[in-house]
């Protein structure tokens, strides 16, 4: 039970982490200034929500872990981040559709962990919310803005929807350990698939399926550890003074 | 009334410490310099994101990551005051950016040096910010209203970043011989380029005397650049560190420390754009702006649609 929901908790903060590492990408680099300050903004909640699972997570594997050892440490098979965390920025359509899906998702997560039976995660779930409504929001106003465009706008929705719908399914597998120290996360599948869909209409961007004919191929593995080539690139950047100073305190 | 009437009410305002306002008349030259000046400093804001927005995504723990982008995201909401303070003067946000992009604008060209180590985001937040704090504080007291009004905020946070810079420094200056040696080659790098900052001597400063008489200045390049190298000489010996000047010395009759030349040349040819990253620097720029130019029109785009859409329902 223990080590499902060390799993479980390292799973929270690892797809918080990577989609934070990626958001960050775009500061000083944004479209225009507000909105280069709003990703670097999210970015840096999730960042926040990250070290909050981290801490929990050393608190239950005692010892020496500490959020650092675990964020900077682990290895590309050590990982449980989601599939679409790491997938890259591409352009600021691919950016604003991946973070609507994991927001509409986490906003859906939260709401159930909040009255959890875990006390720790109930607890930064539920402090989360708040931040996760705006991403959510923010997120929902741009996919909108972009997919009702213009032409070129629309297009790129297209494309990046094409690049990111099949790391969606994922979301929705529970591994062994959500099942045993959270709950079925097959249950959030359908939420999720309503608030799509209605931003999706007003975008005026097509609703695929995601599952029976017709369905693109969902990719799965993040949970357990086997990701796309991505994730050790970005490790690589994120670990590297920790791995090359051992032991320095920063 | 007269220009010359004009001219002698705006005067006396200013001698009497009463702020100018967007809306009260001011001569051409002093609208143009403060736009100037003010562009000039949200330009620094928003390039000044590169260098440090450069170990982001490397910074080495979770609580550094979150102090640089917390940090890096501030300066971004600078450079939104303070264009919002120019565009008072009737320049738009888009001219200064054209103008920044074109290479017409000038930003500081302190953000032309490459940030190589992790210790450069401690030396950028305690040098670089700390000589900015100096030249800002005195802005807090400038006689255009709104730009002083900016200040006033923007103040308050780098303060706290300059603080945040100095606090990392010292960690490393007590850790290993590696971290040391880290610290000491960022501090060795910046020093110079820091005392820079302040431009040029006052007797070769061209904008100097008319700024220092509108009070949109009000201390001068080598008062502000003796201010900050008395500051840091004291500092420095908390960290246990040395400043790359041999001729840095207490003077007890002046009451402050003499110091070494400035290389000027080098500080000629920065300005000049032959800084190590001059070129960088505006090409990641240009790139940010020219790739987000669909996001920015299908924006537009969408809230003529909206707008549309809503006189048809109402």
């Amino acid at each position: 039970m223990k080590s499902s929901l060390i799993d479980y908790t390292l799973h929270l903060a690892d797809s918080n982490l990577i989609l934070a590492q990626r958001n960050a990408e775009w500061c000083g680099h944004g479209p225009v200034l507000e909105q280069d300050i709003a990703i670097t903004n999210i970015s840096l909640d999730l960042l926040g929500q990250s070290r909050n699972f981290y801490q929990y997570a050393a608190t239950l594997i005692g010892h020496e872990a500490t959020e650092d050892s675990l964020a900077y440490l682990r290895t590309e098979r050590e990982f449980k981040n989601c599939l679409l965390a790491e997938q890259p920025n591409g352009d600021w359509a691919q950016t604003v559709l991946r973070q609507f899906f994991f927001s509409a998702y986490q906003s859906l997560l939260y709401e159930k962990l909040q009255t959890g039976n875990d006390e720790q995660i109930a607890a930064i779930a539920a402090k989360a919310l708040k931040e996760v409504a705006y991403h959510q929001r923010w997120s929902s106003e741009w996919v909108i803005r972009l997919g009702d465009g213009t032409e070129e706008s629309h297009d790129r929705m297209l494309k990046a929807m094409d690049e990111l719908w099949r790391y969606t399914g994922e979301l929705f597998i529970a591994a062994d350990f959500e099942l045993q120290a959270g709950f079925d996360v097959a249950l959030l599948k359908e939420g999720w698939m309503k608030k799509v869909t209605s931003v999706f209409e007003e975008a005026t961007l097509p609703i695929p399926p995601l599952g029976g004919g017709g369905a693109v191929f969902m990719q799965t593995g993040g949970k357990t550890g086997v990701h796309t080539e991505h994730l050790g690139y970005i490790l690589t950047e994120l670990q590297y003074l920790q791995r090359a100073y051992p032991n320095a305190q920063w | 009334m007269s220009i010359q009437d004009l001219e002698k009410i705006f005067q006396e305002k200013i001698d009497n410490e009463i702020k100018i306002e967007p809306k009260d008349w001011m001569p051409e030259a002093y609208r143009k310099t403060n736009i100037r000046q003010i562009s000039q400093h949200a330009h620094s804001e928003v390039v000044g994101m590169l260098p440090e927005g450069n170990w982001i995504s490397r910074a080495p723990s979770l609580k550094r990551k979150a102090i640089l982008i917390a940090k890096v995201q501030d300066e971004g909401g600078h450079g939104l005051y303070l264009y919002s303070a120019a565009e008072t003067l009737g320049s738009s946000r888009d001219e200064m950016i054209a103008d920044l992009h074109s290479g017409k604008a000038k930003y500081s060209s302190i953000f032309n040096y490459p940030s190589l180590t992790w210790a450069d985001m401690g030396a950028i937040g305690w040098l670089v910010d700390g000589a900015a704090i100096l030249n800002q504080v005195m802005l807090c007291r400038t006689s255009y209203g709104p730009y002083a009004r900016a200040m006033v905020r923007i103040c308050k946070e780098e303060s706290f970043h300059q603080r945040q810079g100095f606090e990392a420094l010292l960690v490393l200056s007590k850790g290993t011989d590696a971290q040391k040696a880290m610290c000491q080659d960022a501090i060795n790098r910046w020093w110079w380029p820091s005392l820079m900052m302040f431009g040029p001597k006052d007797s070769e400063s061209t904008n100097s005397d008319q700024s220092m008489k509108w009070k949109i200045k009000r201390k001068t390049n080598d008062e502000l650049r003796q201010q900050f190298v008395d500051m840091i000489a004291e500092q420095i010996k908390v960290l246990g560190m040395k400043l790359p000047d041999d001729k840095l010395q207490w003077n007890e009759e002046r009451k402050h420390y003499d110091f070494g030349e400035i290389n000027w040349d080098e500080f000629w040819n920065v300005v000049k754009g032959n800084g190590p990253c001059n070129k960088q620097r505006l090409a990641a720029r240009n790139k940010a702006h020219d790739e987000g130019a669909w996001v920015r029109e299908a924006a537009i785009a969408y809230a003529e649609k909206s707008k549309h859409k809503k006189q048809a329902a109402a």
